[in-house]
């Protein structure tokens, strides 16, 4: 039984440097066929974050990005290490409040442009550095609801 | 030579780049249990807010200039705190973390690449403003003390915040202007003593004789103390070392002790909530142990009594339990907590806080067996269990799988019940980057 949960976690938080030790740990037995071809499982984790230090995960509130295939509930990754350009989708700072949006240069100005018809584009109106908080790399969107009952061991099936 | 980076008002300042609407607003947040300030914005140390000063005895005042207030949130500050050292450690490999807010930099051989530091360092401050929002000063000289130096002037002083004392010249019209007590390594206690005597600035200390330094302060150290002021380094050096998951591991040969001491937010009379409090923290003592790869030996169960009630006798009470190996295991490590707490409590005695404390250390897995330690494939079940523990609540959160001692009420979201000892944190922030169900809205 404790081999079997040491087995599950061993593979799911694997960092890259360390190889799975996916042998028995009893030294019993025929050894797996596979042990020597093994490759560390796929790392999310090192895909999203490029630059680990600067980049920080938020949840989407809102629909304004929904044409941007953004939706409420949403996951993003946004890094405030990277330089905002013209067509960014950033995560920005009006009136106080972070909000995240599409930077556009209109006639060599910067604006704030949703992706929803809702929604009126907001002109920066001022410095763009403390306009702009980071600019979004990703978005993870959970195509089946979360919480119980969605997965195939749920009760009930 | 040597960079000695801080950041500025560092609680305040993490709270800030989650709320951005808080700039130039008087911010403050407070300690633990929510006690006393520690830390302020710049606006709110001018309206008068001291360093340290008790909660409910500013309360108006910070009501009257509508202050922001914030309980601490550790998890927020701990991980911006990591940030910051990820950044500093792309400019060097010799990074020292001093404190969750500061740490050194070695430069070594970084000169014969970069001829101006000051410019460097000016990099490293935007580089660090840029990924974390984070502000910062820096102070670069020949050594530690010089760097702790030249960092506290780099606000008043510095180019961009950033200070660079190179030669004998700058560093001692630096010295010459700073009170001897505001020296690094001049404790209280040394300060007035060397006032006494005339040595009011550091630049008249700097000029004593090395023997005088020596026989008055504390030999080897004022000895030391000396060199630096001279620009000779000569402090142990402790860089972090990269250990899973991009966490520090200090160096774990310097640890005495393991401690996790909390104050309780109301006193605590009954044994079970007794029991639960001990059994929480002497599970955060072990995983902090296990993070550093040692075993403890010596278990010591501490409750307090109210400090500042006439009392006979002493507030704070001990007992230890000594373990016949050396371990790192949450069971056994509960049990003699459990037990030192049976020992130690008097029925009727109402506790302000309560701790664990593990001493008697050495590197695990090197323990020497006794004969009742139990076999070889016990160690090893042990070993497995502990860690599949620390992998779950790494991926699950803090806490996530523990012994029932410590607790199993759970409130209608999921989340684990806070106890009936928890500190006061009534004005916390989310844990924005650290708790799935708290996460940054944008």
């Amino acid at each position: 039984m404790l081999a079997s949960l040491h087995g599950f976690i061993a593979a799911a938080h694997l960092t890259t440097r360390e190889l799975p030790l996916f042998g028995c740990p009893i030294p019993a037995g025929f050894p797996s066929p596979a042990d020597d071809h093994l490759d560390a499982p796929l790392d999310l984790t090192r895909h999203l974050f490029r630059h680990p230090a600067s980049t920080f995960l938020a949840r989407v509130s809102g629909d304004s990005m929904i044409g941007a295939g953004i939706h409420p509930g949403d996951l993003v990754a946004v890094d405030r290490a990277l330089r905002a350009r013209d067509g960014s989708i950033v995560v920005a700072v009006v009136e106080g409040e972070h909000t995240i949006k599409r930077l556009q240069l209109r006639a060599g100005l910067p604006w704030l442009v949703a992706e929803n018809a809702r929604y009126p584009p907001l002109a920066v109106d001022r410095d763009l550095g403390l306009a702009v908080w980071g600019v979004v790399t990703h978005v993870i969107h959970a195509l089946a609801p979360e919480g119980a009952g969605s997965g195939p061991w749920a009760a009930g099936r | 030579m040597f960079a000695l980076v801080d950041c500025n008002n560092f609680y305040v300042s993490c709270e800030r780049v989650f709320a951005p609407q808080l700039a130039g607003k008087p911010v403050v947040v407070l300690s633990n249990n929510d006690g006393c300030l520690i830390s302020r914005s710049d606006e709110a140390k001018q309206l008068g807010l001291k360093m340290g000063e008790p909660y409910h005895l500013v309360r108006p005042l910070l009501e009257q200039h509508r202050v922001q207030v914030f309980s601490s949130n550790y998890a927020l500050y701990g991980d911006m705190s990591r940030r910051v050292v990820q950044v500093l450690s792309g400019f060097t490999p010799g990074v020292e973390v001093y404190s969750i807010d500061e740490a050194f930099l070695d430069f070594g051989g970084l000169r014969l690449v970069e001829k101006d530091l000051l410019a460097y360092g000016i990099r490293i401050r935007e580089a660090i403003a840029r990924a974390t929002g984070i502000p910062t000063c820096v102070g670069i000289a020949p050594t530690k003390t010089l760097a702790k130096l030249a960092n506290r002037r780099a606000r008043l002083h510095g180019t961009h915040g950033v200070l660079l004392l190179e030669t004998p010249a700058q560093w001692r019209a630096a010295l010459a202007q700073t009170p001897v007590g505001d020296l690094w390594g001049v404790g209280r206690r040394y300060a007035r003593k060397l006032t006494e005597m005339g040595i009011a600035t550091g630049q008249q200390l700097a000029d004593l004789p090395e023997p005088w330094l020596r026989r008055h302060l504390g030999g080897v150290v004022g000895q030391r103390l000396w060199r630096e002021l001279h620009g000779q380094p000569c402090l142990a050096w402790n860089p972090a070392e990269w250990a899973d998951d991009d966490h520090l591991a200090p160096d774990a040969a310097s640890r005495h002790s393991v401690t996790c001491t909390r104050s309780f937010g109301r006193p605590q009379r009954e044994e079970a909530a007794l029991r639960e409090a001990l059994a929480t923290f002497a599970a955060k003592a072990a995983e902090k142990l296990r993070r550093h790869g040692l075993a403890a030996h010596l278990v010591t169960v501490i409750l307090g009594t109210d400090r500042f009630a006439p009392a006979v006798g002493p507030a704070t009470h001990t007992a230890v339990v000594s373990l016949p190996t050396a371990t790192q295991d949450v069971a056994l490590l509960t049990r003699a907590v459990l037990r030192g707490l049976r020992q130690l409590r008097r029925p009727g005695v109402a506790y302000h806080r309560a701790g664990v404390l593990f001493s008697g250390l050495e590197p695990a897995g090197k323990a020497q067996l006794g004969l009742f330690a139990g076999t070889a494939a016990d160690q090893q079940r042990s070993q497995q269990l502990m860690t599949a523990l620390d992998k779950l609540n790494a991926r699950f959160g803090r806490q996530t799988v523990r012994l029932a001692a410590a607790g199993v009420g759970k409130q209608p979201d999921g989340q684990p019940t806070p106890p009936a000892w928890a500190g006061r944190a009534a004005y916390r922030s989310p844990l924005y980057t650290t708790a799935w169900h708290e996460l940054w809205t944008v």
